[in-house]
């Protein structure tokens, strides 16, 4: 029971850092961005290519993956993203789903079909058992390095002079505009550091979440909730959203195997129709 | 009888009237549409599955195009009219085709409407999210009840009785073929039907602006849910469609791609125009057999680059394309009417540009 809320916890964790770029773009531009799964995906190989093949060691392996991934996020900003920004959602549906199958068949043909796993050093594997609870020492550190990572990602939205720009920007763009704030400028660091970040999740989660070509058309769905649910005023909002989600599907699929997914979907819908705008929604958003 | 109002009501009905005239230009694509039965004999295969997708796409465009619903959900109501047809055939409760098709419709749009009343609030976001999430719910229902519907191996031993207990399906697809596109030009009618009414007038009053329409009095959610009801059958008329001549039906029917190929098929063809989800699949199946003959395994990535590209160019710009196409195809046909037809001089100026 608790290792299920421990596992759960450190899902949801994984799921956060996933999405939280998401929510952001969501929120500053309105912007749907089904795409965002490649990025973490691309995070997942880029680990896979340089732990597995190049031999670098795991420590140094992702934080390189966060760079390529965030510097392949914001080129892709500056050169396609950029003029899709002021299209109807429906556009932004068609153009970063194609993304997605380009993506799909990409790494299909570069990198095969296949499951791929990275390789974790020997020290990280294993559990730890504390009062009868076996906790993953693996899973430990996602949720180390996730929560800190929360952390981090909380104070310099609070507490730094870009995080009150951002925050400006998403509230009201124009007037963030008048302000005298590079709204472009903003969101495309943003938008990198959100595409970084999914790298980071996806090569942190490629072991506990499974990494194939497949990547970004199964967990876009998870993202899209965590985005919806939790609304995209705050960060606290993903991140409730993204824990609760983590905890109900791990304890849906231990308890109700058969049912998969279906109890997610399920919550899902039922939240939406209660509040269309997500749960943490401020009353008074625009 | 010769109050403003009633004269106005006299203007709009004959402006209804004017617009639902069959243009020469359409008598001709279903003249050539019946025609490809003798003229294309050994691709029956592919033009069924375009005929198919187009009657699919058709469904689309009524809630997307004329209502302004943005679905990622459509494959729900294919899916589940595609294993509802199935079963009954399966276990002999409705042997005969045609009444299985109708019932499946039905059933199709008994779900429609069922869960029209979700996709009534919130943004696009959230109607996006909402109908994704009933028809993948649906897969997962229809992957843990796999006793009934063989999971992930696919419904199979569906047996087909012959249509109106005459004609059988036969290997080609030739009378399957048939079938379906009188399905599809009966529904397309009824369609058209339904869009030069006046109850299509105010769905592209709600579509323009939901305020002002619910403002000069009409019932906007009421509407919403009508023409939810009616697309939902339409593309489980589709699903069923398929599942009667494959006489298969497996888990794919209910998956995110389904829908979004068909979003681009409405892309490529036109949205708001009857015609475009039509011209649109054929279009597209044509492409996706040429593209998946040069690159069998990642005929995707083309596909997606084709959206990218779409996006990029501008719909807008394609569509102008499209319309100067479309405008210089009907002065064409008008020409070739007024040769033809004595009549032709009240249908000379009436252009199927309906924008």
């Amino acid at each position: 029971m608790l290792t299920i809320l421990f596992d759960g916890v450190a899902y949801g964790m994984l799921l956060f850092v996933l999405a939280c770029g998401l929510s952001v773009t969501l929120g500053l531009m309105n912007f749907i961005n089904l795409a965002h799964g490649a990025f973490a995906m691309a995070g997942g190989y880029c680990t896979v290519i340089l732990v597995n093949r190049l031999g670098v060691p795991f420590a140094l392996g992702v934080p390189i993956a966060f760079m390529v991934t965030a510097l392949l996020g914001g080129l892709f900003e500056r050169t396609l993203y950029v003029h899709v920004y002021a299209r109807s959602h429906l556009d932004q549906v068609l153009f970063t789903i194609g993304l997605v199958f380009m993506s799909v068949a990409a790494v299909d043909y570069t990198m095969g079909s296949s499951q791929r796993f990275v390789q974790i050093p020997d020290a990280l594997q294993g559990q730890f058992d504390v009062f009868g609870i076996g906790m993953g020492k693996y899973r430990l550190l996602i949720i180390v390095i996730c929560g800190l990572l929360t952390i981090a990602l909380q104070l310099i939205l609070a507490k730094t002079r870009f995080g009150s720009r951002l925050r400006a920007a998403v509230d009201d763009q124009r007037v963030a505009r008048g302000l005298g704030i590079n709204v472009g400028a903003v969101f495309g660091i943003t938008f990198a550091v959100g595409s970084g970040l999914a790298g980071l999740g996806g090569a942190l989660g490629a072991e506990i979440l499974g990494l194939d070509p497949t990547f970004p058309l199964r967990y876009m769905i998870y993202f899209l909730i965590v985005v919806t649910v939790g609304g995209t005023s705050s960060i606290t909002g993903p991140f409730v959203a993204s824990i609760l989600l983590g905890i109900g599907d791990v304890a849906g699929k231990y308890y109700v195997p058969t049912l998969g997914a279906f109890v997610i979907y399920a919550i899902m819908i039922v939240v939406l129709i209660w509040r269309p705008q997500g749960l943490f929604a401020r009353s008074s958003a625009r | 009888m010769t109050t403003p109002v009633s004269a106005l009501a006299d203007d709009v009905s004959a402006y209804l009237r004017r617009r639902a005239r069959w243009s020469p230009l359409e008598i001709a694509f279903w003249i050539f549409a019946f025609a490809s039965i003798w003229l294309f004999p050994s691709k029956y295969l592919i033009l069924k599955d375009a005929v198919i997708l187009a009657l699919f796409a058709l469904s689309l465009d009524l809630i997307l195009g004329y209502a302004g619903i943005l679905s990622l959900g459509q494959a729900a109501f294919f899916g589940v009219a595609g294993y509802f047809s199935g079963l009954v055939a399966k276990y002999g409760v409705i042997n005969e085709p045609v009444i299985a098709l109708i019932c499946s419709g039905v059933v199709a749009a008994a779900f429609g409407f069922v869960t029209s009343f979700l996709v009534l609030r919130g943004s696009d976001l959230t109607r996006l999210m909402v109908t994704l999430g009933v028809s993948l719910m649906l897969g997962e229902v229809a992957n843990r009840y796999s006793n009934i519907s063989g999971g992930a191996d696919g419904l199979q031993g569906v047996d087909m009785a012959p249509i109106l207990g005459r004609w059988n399906f036969d290997l080609y697809g030739h009378n399957g073929y048939i079938y379906c596109l009188i399905v599809l030009f009966i529904c397309f009618v009824i369609a058209r039907r339904i869009i030069y009414s006046p109850f299509g007038l105010s769905l592209r009053a709600v579509k323009g602006n939901a305020l002002r329409a619910a403002a000069i009095g009409i019932p906007v959610n009421r509407r919403l849910v009508a023409i939810y009801t009616v697309s939902a059958g339409f593309a489980g008329i589709a699903g069923a469609l398929l599942t009667q001549t494959t006489a298969f039906c497996s888990l794919d029917v209910f998956s995110l791609e389904r829908s979004a190929d068909l979003l681009l098929v409405l892309i490529i063809g036109g949205t708001g125009y009857l015609y475009g989800g039509l011209i649109g699949a054929v279009i597209y199946k044509l492409l996706q057999d040429w593209i998946a003959n040069l690159t069998p395994q990642y005929w995707q990535f083309w596909i997606g680059l084709m959206l990218v590209v779409i996006v990029l160019i501008g719909r807008e710009r394609m569509a102008g394309w499209v319309a100067a196409a479309r405008g210089f195809a009907s002065r064409l046909g008008a020409r070739v009417w007024s040769r033809v037809g004595p009549h032709s001089a009240a249908l000379g100026g009436a252009s199927p540009d309906r924008r």
